[in-house]
């Protein structure tokens, strides 16, 4: 189960509607073993693609650095699908390296950049095994 | 020659849960050969028959080794090496 705050996916949502037709990437930082997402980080596609994403190699070496500095782990890692459903394509699953994190999709195939529903959908991505897991949406405590 | 090699948490099945581990070498391809012989697996997920993994990033201090020379990127004592899978799909 993934609980995370609606500011967060708000901020997911709109990264991903802001980049369609291209897919948007990032992450969201927590302490390391809380698995509980606090800090978002958009990061730029560097694939600047529909279809890919691919972090930026020197964007990913200072991400990690700084998250090993704060002592936080990667707990969400999302992107966005703009023409397929939020379920991992087969190169997701091929090049998911984060066995702890929550990998988030989201879909934006049917509104595009505009406002309205989305489909958000998180999944473990394990030694090419995908599992899908409930979403709990927090409303954000003062 | 002591090279300080940062493993990545997909990795460390390999390193005995180390983050940080010690290697030999006065290139890429040395230090890995080395990783290779002390934790046996991890040369076979960092490289292949056609050199570096395309979806594995090696770093050496802050530079991406494939700005540099690649597997035959000079290393010398006290460096530093990062290796970080990267964060890609579709």
């Amino acid at each position: 189960m993934l609980a995370i705050s609606r500011a967060l996916v708000e901020q997911i949502v709109a990264h991903a509607r802001e980049d369609h037709p291209d897919e948007a990437c990032g992450v969201i930082a927590g302490p390391a073993g809380s698995d509980d997402p606090q800090r978002f980080i958009p990061m730029l596609n560097a694939a600047m693609s529909p279809t890919f994403y691919e972090f930026d190699s020197t964007d990913l070496l200072r991400l990690y650095r700084e998250m090993d500095d704060r002592d936080e782990e990667p707990v969400v890692i999302y992107h966005s699908h703009t023409a397929t459903e939020a379920y991992p394509s087969r190169t997701d699953i091929a090049y998911a390296s984060e066995p702890n994190a929550h990998y988030v999709l989201v879909s934006t195939r049917e509104t595009g950049r505009e406002p309205g529903p989305y489909e958000l959908r998180s999944f473990r991505i394990v030694d090419g095994e995908v599992t899908e897991e409930e979403v709990r949406i927090t409303d954000t405590a003062s | 020659m002591s090279i300080e090699v940062r493993i990545p948490t997909i990795l460390r099945t390999y390193t005995a849960n180390e983050k940080v581990v010690e290697a030999a070498g006065s290139t890429i391809a040395e230090v890995v050969a080395d990783l290779e012989a002390n934790y046996p697996g991890i040369g076979d997920r960092l490289t292949d028959d056609k050199g570096l993994r395309r979806f594995v990033n090696v770093y050496l201090n802050d530079e991406d080794v494939r700005f540099l020379d690649g597997l035959d990127t000079a290393v010398a004592d006290g460096d530093s090496v990062t290796i970080l899978p990267a964060v890609a799909g579709g």
